[in-house]
């Protein structure tokens, strides 16, 4: 029997091939069935990792293929972001999944390394992964990642994740000792918050190097020699970088908002009647509108425009901007609220916005622990304060209408 | 970064000069260059810029640098308040 597929020989043994002959079994008449498809299975590229897998586990995309070394079969990873990478960072960035987003931790390889190619350490969380080796495009290095119970570098170093026993550990365990010729560890310089390069020597045999800040920098970092320039021992906080936290800061605004916004609603149609559902809907829908704007301003507006912002402090920089939209609401609501309405509206979201943004501290790379603290004995009671008078104002006026 | 300043005069950071070995270590990992090779010695050159990330003061071999770091997180600092702070927690749904 003479295969018609003449696309077989190139894809022997593909499953994705959907040629009728195929799957009949291979028991195909020699002529010609009316209807039937001539040019069947389009040419498959060879899925890379067919040939790895193992029952009851699941092959990452960004496998290539798997090294041959001395301690072992090692995963050689490109550096390429795919849809399923770019998909994840996306959800990651939103908050969704980020709890299970995590690689295993041990010896990975980018290019062709070998026993004189630097090691790379990392964090075990997915989207530390992928930022690091679609950085690394050209470089034969050896990448060891470590288990920081899938959080990035920084945080992870903060909370004694990223730490110098955790590091000799993963060291031992992959036997690097079999797969590399020097004795050295490149980490990343913010790992530092948590890894004391004495102790990792002491416990392992391998001297820490600190490697740049961002990953960006680690290609021209090696070529330089780990010679650093100034601006690769720094953090920035760029527009981009500070935008991408907006995403995370509404999603811990979500869950209060579900009894939040019906409470507003509620409040707003209290008066001498005791309630009335008209005016519950006449003044409840701006107050809704307030509660958004606030949150726009002290969730969004003040970490895009975070250095134009008046004041060091953050509670301050909320209360400016919710000042400002506190104006506007006011400027569009002038007919049909009156002033003290607009006033307790205003009020409310200089509280709200201010406490928002106020919580945004804990995302950047620069205030202080102490710093915070500090400046929230002193902004928590205004806010409160203010929160309390704008509530005064609201259901007060509700009886005077 | 030059353009991000916050509050000045709250950090913890304290160096004693007369313990410093000038390994230049603490120069390397400060994310924001608080400290600088002086001579023979290291010079505390951005106080105010002090996160009190911690980093510089694991790395100093001689225990020159105290500091104590934190969670900076408003939520953390509020449960410490509430709770005390060996029992603060972030309200755990994973932030960090």
């Amino acid at each position: 029997m003479t295969s018609r597929c003449s696309q077989e020989k190139n894809h022997a043994g593909d499953l994705a091939c959907t040629c009728p002959e195929k799957q009949a079994g291979g028991l195909k008449p020699d002529f010609p069935l009316v209807g039937e498809v001539t040019s069947c299975c389009v040419s498959q590229p060879p899925v890379a990792g067919r040939e790895h897998e193992k029952p009851g586990y699941h092959l990452w995309g960004f496998v290539d293929d798997f090294m041959d070394t001395p301690a072992g079969a090692v995963p050689r990873v490109h550096t390429r972001l795919n849809q399923e990478d770019n998909r994840g960072t996306l959800f990651a960035r939103l908050g969704i999944g980020r709890d299970s987003y995590r690689i295993a931790p041990g010896l990975y390889a980018v290019g062709t390394p070998g026993e004189g190619s630097p090691v790379l350490v990392t964090a075990n969380y997915k989207l530390t992964f992928d930022v690091l080796r679609s950085h690394l495009e050209g470089l034969d290095a050896w990448i060891l990642v470590i288990d920081t119970n899938n959080i990035n570098v920084w945080c992870a170093a903060g909370k004694g994740a990223f730490s110098s026993l955790e590091v000799a550990e993963r060291v031992k365990i992959v036997a690097l000792e079999k797969i590399v010729n020097h004795r050295r560890l490149v980490l990343p310089q913010l790992a530092a918050t948590g890894v004391s390069a004495r102790q990792v020597k002491t416990m392992c045999g391998f001297e820490v190097v600190w490697g740049p800040v961002h990953a960006k920098h680690i290609v021209p970092f090696l070529d330089a020699g780990t010679q650093t320039t100034p601006a690769m021992r720094r953090v920035t906080f760029t527009f981009k970088e500070r935008v991408e936290l907006i995403p995370v800061e509404l999603y811990h605004v979500g869950k209060p908002s579900l009894y939040l916004l019906p409470a507003l609603f509620l409040l707003s149609g209290l008066g001498s009647g005791i309630f009335s559902i008209g005016t519950a809907f006449s003044r409840g829908l701006p107050a809704i509108l307030a509660y958004v704007l606030a949150v726009t301003s002290g969730a969004v507006l003040a970490p895009t425009l975070l250095p134009w912002l008046p004041g060091r402090a953050f509670a301050m920089k909320g209360a400016a901007i919710g000042a400002a939209a506190g104006a506007l609401l006011s400027a569009v609501m002038a007919g049909r609220l009156a002033v003290l309405e607009m006033l307790a509206l205003t009020l409310f979201m200089m509280a709200l916005s201010s406490y928002l943004t106020m919580n945004f501290t804990g995302s950047t790379p620069y205030t202080s622990p102490t710093g915070v603290e500090k400046e929230m004995r002193k902004a928590i009671p205004a806010q409160a304060l203010g929160a309390l008078a704008a509530l005064v104002l609201w259901v007060g006026t509700g009886f005077m209408r | 970064m030059e353009r991000f300043r916050y509050l000045s005069n709250v950090t913890t950071l304290e160096y004693d000069e007369k313990l410093c070995v000038g390994c230049g270590s603490c120069e390397t990992v400060s994310p924001h260059g608080v400290f600088a090779k002086n001579g023979r010695k290291v010079r505390v050159v951005d106080k105010d810029g002090c996160m009190e990330c911690g980093a510089c003061m694991l790395n100093c071999p001689t225990a020159a640098i105290r500091v104590t770091p934190g969670v900076g997180c408003a939520a953390y600092i509020i449960s410490g308040w509430i709770h005390g702070k060996e029992k603060a927690s972030c309200g755990g749904d994973g932030c960090c």
